[in-house]
Parts: structure tokens; C-alpha cells; sequence
């Protein structure tokens, strides 16, 4: 390597930048976990975190609502994905490319517009909501869904889900549009069509980009923080039925109003946050991205 | 036949009109007066509800452009680096049989699936004790690490399948192996380096965490911070609330019409692989 430095050369900034900047700072954290204050502390910070009855009571909270946050996009997100990517990739459907196109202009908006844009929707006072329910004679269903305790945060995952179905609708068109002629026109002259066509046929073929999607969301999922933040406060209203991990931390870390910031609670939160994906992506890989068959034509 | 498409179409058009449905509503109420927008909120602007009062207190009150300015010179000049150094980087290990080129390459892509946003309070720590925070550079540095993994990854693929003929033509009339990266290389590379400044680009224009830990400071915010912190204080005045919405959504969405083809193109052939 030494006798060709131009490879060195090559790859010094990146590599200098990426060690620097991310992966220094994350063993940073997982050592700041270990501290209180300048002293060692070992594991203490997170048998605080899991044992002090002030702290734990907020974590699991905030564990719990991460996982139902999970569980709502992958039983909403993905069947609407698989829908629209079908629909798209039904024989030369004409103004696909537009549908496509505006499917996923809520994507590329941030957080802070999506999170204000609803909340100025569902809002009570606006009355968007319940104008629109009025008028098909539904107003008896509306409810301030981001003030109560029971609703609020799914909505929120509803929210999310709104804005980010263009991605598995993307990667499982890519996915359905890649699939053989000559596989499809074997099913058909088998009798294969329709929805058995769709069970048998195109369903298992996509399910590793189903199996992507799914470990992706798992990530950003568990890695939130914007929305939350954006639509309802660092303290992750009402009473604390949206907070999830990426908020708990950013309190704890910063401070909120009387809570004092906390740089060895925050990085021990973040420390739980870095297992949790680092297991989530480890069993994905192992399990799930082993088993799933490549198919080669 | 004929039937089966109608259905996709109704399907689709309806999902549509879910996915533009806010936008829209936002974007004909913030021409709107104050009376218009609580009274017939559904309704287009006409010649007695026409206004543009809204966009008056936010050019007034907030500094937009500054913001709008921030943003830009974070985003091109975090772009640039990521395309650059990544280029470089992809080269190396796409290009060159050394030891270690494996595992320097999966040191690479572990920040691929693992968020940067994990390390915020050492890094915090590490700009306050460089004496960075509070300025662009400090973000700059964060996206491009932020980057790097994912744009290293794409672009080797794509220069592995460069034929090395090219290359080896090249080398035999003396091109050194720099002028091969840039003068035979990069321009090959460019459909790619193009799906990968999109992808690149939409999360960091949208990034609210960062600027709202590394710098909060009023001069160097960006316009997504800075939208954060005019809807705060002006929840009340709908009318600013609405100009306001309607100035973030724009360079963005104007952003995405250009690149869309790009993007599009890139997830489905990066999907394909």
C-alpha cells in the first residue's frame, strides 16, 4: 500500500471524515455512558435508567410507543406500497410516471412542514377535518386526534406513514417491473391469474425488497425524533403518549424546561438506542436476508 | 381489459389527491385573508379573498433568505464533498487489490445502517472543543460523514463495472493514476454520481436535528430550523403560518421536479441490483 501512495491519496479524505465525524463520536457516546461526570461509573448510568423508578418509567414508555410508532407503519406502510406498486406496474398503465411522481412529493418535504401541515389539518379550530367528515355526514367521529392521549400517537405513525408510502412503493415497483416476461407468461398459460397470479407468482419474488424496506423502516423508526418534536413539543405530548426514544434522549441530553441536561443520561439512552438497531439490523441480516432466496434468470 | 385499467386509474388518482391533498390546501390558503381561510378553508382564492399579507409578516419578520442562503451553502458544499471524497474512495476500493480492502470496505458501509445521529453528544463535545459549533462547517462535516457510506457503496458498483480496458489504455500512454480518476473516470460515472447528489441532497436540506443541536444561532440557521422556530412564535397569525409553509415547501418541491427522472431512475435500477 505504502508503494502506492496514490491509494492512500484516494482514500484519506473519506475515510478521515467518516472516522472523525461518526464513528469516533458513536465510541464516544457508548464511553460517555460509562461516566458520571468525570468519574467511571461502569454500568450504573443504565441501572438508573432502567431501575430509578423516575427514569425507568419514561423508558419503557418511551420503548413501548417506539415499537407500536414500528408496528403501525409495517401493518399500514407496506400493504399500501405493495397496492400502489402493483397498480403501477399493471400492464403499460398510461400516466405512470406522474403518479408516481406526485406519490412521493410528500417524501422529499422535511418533517417541520409535515408535522405543521397536519396538526393546521386535524386541527379542531381550522377545522379541515372536521368540516370534510361534516359533509359526508360523519362529524360525530372527529376527534382532536393529536390532543388525546389514546390517539395521538398513531396518528402521528399514520402521519409518517402518509409521507414516506412513496419509498416501498418505489422499491417494489422496482422490484414487480423486474420481474421476467417469460416468468409472468408462464403463469398465465398455467392458469395462473389475477390475484392467485399475484400470491403465487409476484409476491414471493418481491419479498426481498419487502425484507429491505421492512429493516429500513426498522431504522428510521427507531432513530425518530422530527415529528414528534415538530408537531408535538420536546415534552412529546399529551402527557407523554408520543414519546419515543429519539425525543426522550434529546430531553435528556438538553434539558427541557425544569429537567436539567444530562450529557451521561443522554449518551446512555443513545447507547440502548445503538443496541436496539444494532440487534434489529444484526437479526435481519442473519435470519431473514440469508433465507430469502436470490433469484437468478 | 379496458375495465381492469379504469380501476387502477380510480385507485390511483384517489391516493394522489391523498398524498398532494395538504399541500394544496396550504398553498391556496396562504393567498388567502384572515377571514377567508376560517370561513371556507376548501375555497380558491377570488378577487374579494385575495391576499398576500401572510408573505408581507414573513418577509418582514423572519429572515428567509439568510435562512434560504444558510441552507444552500451547507447543502452544495456537503454535496460537493460527499461526491468527491466518495468518488475518490470507491475508486480506491473498487480500482486497487490491497491488503485490507474488504474490510476497509465494510468499515465503510457500517454507517450505512447505523445512524450518525446516535453520536450527537460526542460530537456535540468534539465541535464545542474544536471551536466549530455554531458555524456552516460544523454541519458540513456531519452530512458529509453522514454521506459518505452510502454514496462509497452505489459508486463502486457502478466503477466495477467499468471495462478496464479504458483504463489500461490509459495507463499505457502515461496517464497518472489521478488524471485516470478524473479525466477517464468521473465523467463515466456521472449518471450515478447524479442518482447519488439526490439521494444525498433531500435529507440533508431537510435535516431539522442538527442544526438544532450544532447551530442555533440566528445567523447560520437553516431554512428548515428556521421555519421550526417562525411557526412557534406565530401559531396564532394563520395568515404568516401560511406563507410561511408555503416559502419552505418551494425550493424543495422545485428541487424535486428537476431531479425527480434522477431519482426515480436511481431507486429503481439501485432496486433491480
Amino acid at each position: 500500500m505504502f508503494k502506492r501512495p496514490h491509494i492512500l491519496v484516494f482514500l484519506a479524505p473519506a475515510v478521515i471524515v467518516y472516522t472523525l465525524v461518526m464513528i469516533l463520536p458513536l465510541f464516544g457516546t457508548l464511553q460517555l455512558s460509562l461516566f458520571r461526570g468525570e468519574a467511571f461509573a461502569g454500568l450504573d448510568n443504565f441501572r438508573t435508567l432502567f431501575g430509578d423508578p423516575r427514569w425507568s418509567a419514561s423508558f419503557w414508555n418511551a420503548l413501548g410507543n417506539n415499537l407500536w410508532f414500528f408496528v403501525v407503519h409495517m401493518i399500514v406502510q407496506n400493504p399500501i406500497g405493495i397496492a400502489l406498486a402493483a397498480l403501477l406496474s399493471s400492464n403499460r398503465l398510461r400516466g405512470a410516471a406522474f403518479y408516481r411522481t406526485a406519490i412521493f412529493v410528500p417524501t422529499v418535504l422535511s418533517f417541520v412542514i409535515v408535522g405543521f401541515v397536519w396538526k393546521l389539518i386535524l386541527s379542531p379550530i381550522w377545522g379541515i377535518a372536521p368540516g370534510m367528515l361534516d359533509a359526508v355526514g360523519l362529524k360525530s367521529l372527529f376527534q382532536p386526534w393529536l390532543g388525546k392521549e389514546a390517539y395521538a400517537l398513531t396518528t402521528l405513525a399514520l402521519i409518517s406513514v402518509w409521507q414516506f408510502v412513496g419509498i416501498p412503493m418505489m422499491l417494489i415497483y422496482a422490484a414487480m417491473i423486474s420481474i421476467p416476461e417469460e416468468v409472468i407468461e408462464a403463469a398465465e398459460m398455467d392458469g395462473v391469474t389475477g390475484w392467485s397470479q399475484f400470491w403465487k407468482v409476484k409476491l414471493p419474488l418481491i419479498l426481498p425488497a419487502i425484507g429491505i424496506i421492512s429493516i429500513l423502516t426498522f431504522v428510521g423508526n427507531f432513530n425518530a425524533f422530527d415529528l414528534i418534536y415538530v408537531s408535538q413539543g420536546a415534552l412529546a405530548g399529551p402527557n407523554s403518549a408520543t414519546d419515543i426514544l429519539g425525543t426522550f434522549m434529546f430531553r435528556t441530553f438538553f434539558g427541557f424546561q425544569l429537567q436539567l441536561g444530562d450529557p451521561n443520561m443522554g449518551a446512555t439512552i443513545a447507547s440502548v438506542m445503538f443496541a436496539i438497531i444494532l440487534v434489529g439490523v444484526s437479526l435481519y441480516l442473519f435470519l431473514v436476508h440469508r433465507r430469502l432466496r436470490r433469484y437468478q434468470f | 381489459m379496458r375495465a381492469r385499467t379504469f380501476g387502477a386509474h380510480v385507485a390511483l388518482i384517489i391516493y394522489t389527491l391523498i398524498a398532494l391533498f395538504p399541500v394544496w390546501v396550504i398553498v391556496i390558503n396562504s393567498f388567502k385573508n384572515r377571514q377567508a381561510i376560517f370561513r371556507e378553508p376548501l375555497a380558491l382564492p377570488d378577487k374579494e379573498s385575495f391576499s398576500l399579507i401572510g408573505y408581507q409578516t414573513v418577509m418582514q419578520q423572519g429572515d428567509f433568505l439568510l435562512y434560504f442562503q444558510n441552507s444552500l451553502i451547507v447543502t452544495v458544499a456537503s454535496l460537493t464533498c460527499v461526491l468527491l471524497f466518495g468518488a475518490m474512495a470507491a475508486f480506491a476500493l473498487s480500482e486497487y487489490r490491497f491488503r485490507g480492502n474488504t474490510l476497509m470496505g465494510l468499515y465503510l458501509a457500517l454507517g450505512i445502517m447505523i445512524p450518525i445521529r446516535l453520536g450527537t453528544v460526542a460530537i456535540l463535545q468534539g465541535m464545542v472543543a474544536a471551536g466549530l459549533n455554531n458555524t456552516l462547517l460544523a454541519l458540513i462535516l456531519v452530512y458529509t460523514a453522514q454521506g459518505l457510506p452510502l454514496a462509497i457503496f452505489i459508486l463502486s458498483e457502478f466503477m466495477s463495472g467499468i471495462s478496464s480496458d479504458l483504463k489500461s489504455a490509459g495507463r499505457m500512454d502515461g496517464l497518472s493514476e489521478y488524471s485516470i480518476f478524473f479525466r477517464l473516470v468521473l465523467p463515466l460515472i456521472r449518471p450515478a454520481l447524479a442518482t447519488v447528489a439526490v439521494f444525498t441532497m433531500i435529507p440533508i436540506w431537510n435535516d431539522l436535528w442538527f442544526p438544532l443541536i450544532l447551530s442555533p444561532a440566528e445567523s447560520v440557521k437553516t431554512i428548515t430550523l428556521g421555519t421550526q422556530v417562525f411557526l412557534g412564535q406565530f401559531v396564532t397569525n394563520w395568515n404568516a403560518v401560511l406563507a410561511a409553509l408555503t416559502l419552505a415547501i418551494l425550493p424543495v418541491l422545485v428541487l424535486y421536479l428537476i431531479f425527480s427522472r434522477q431519482l426515480i431512475r436511481g431507486i429503481t435500477s439501485g432496486a433491480v441490483k
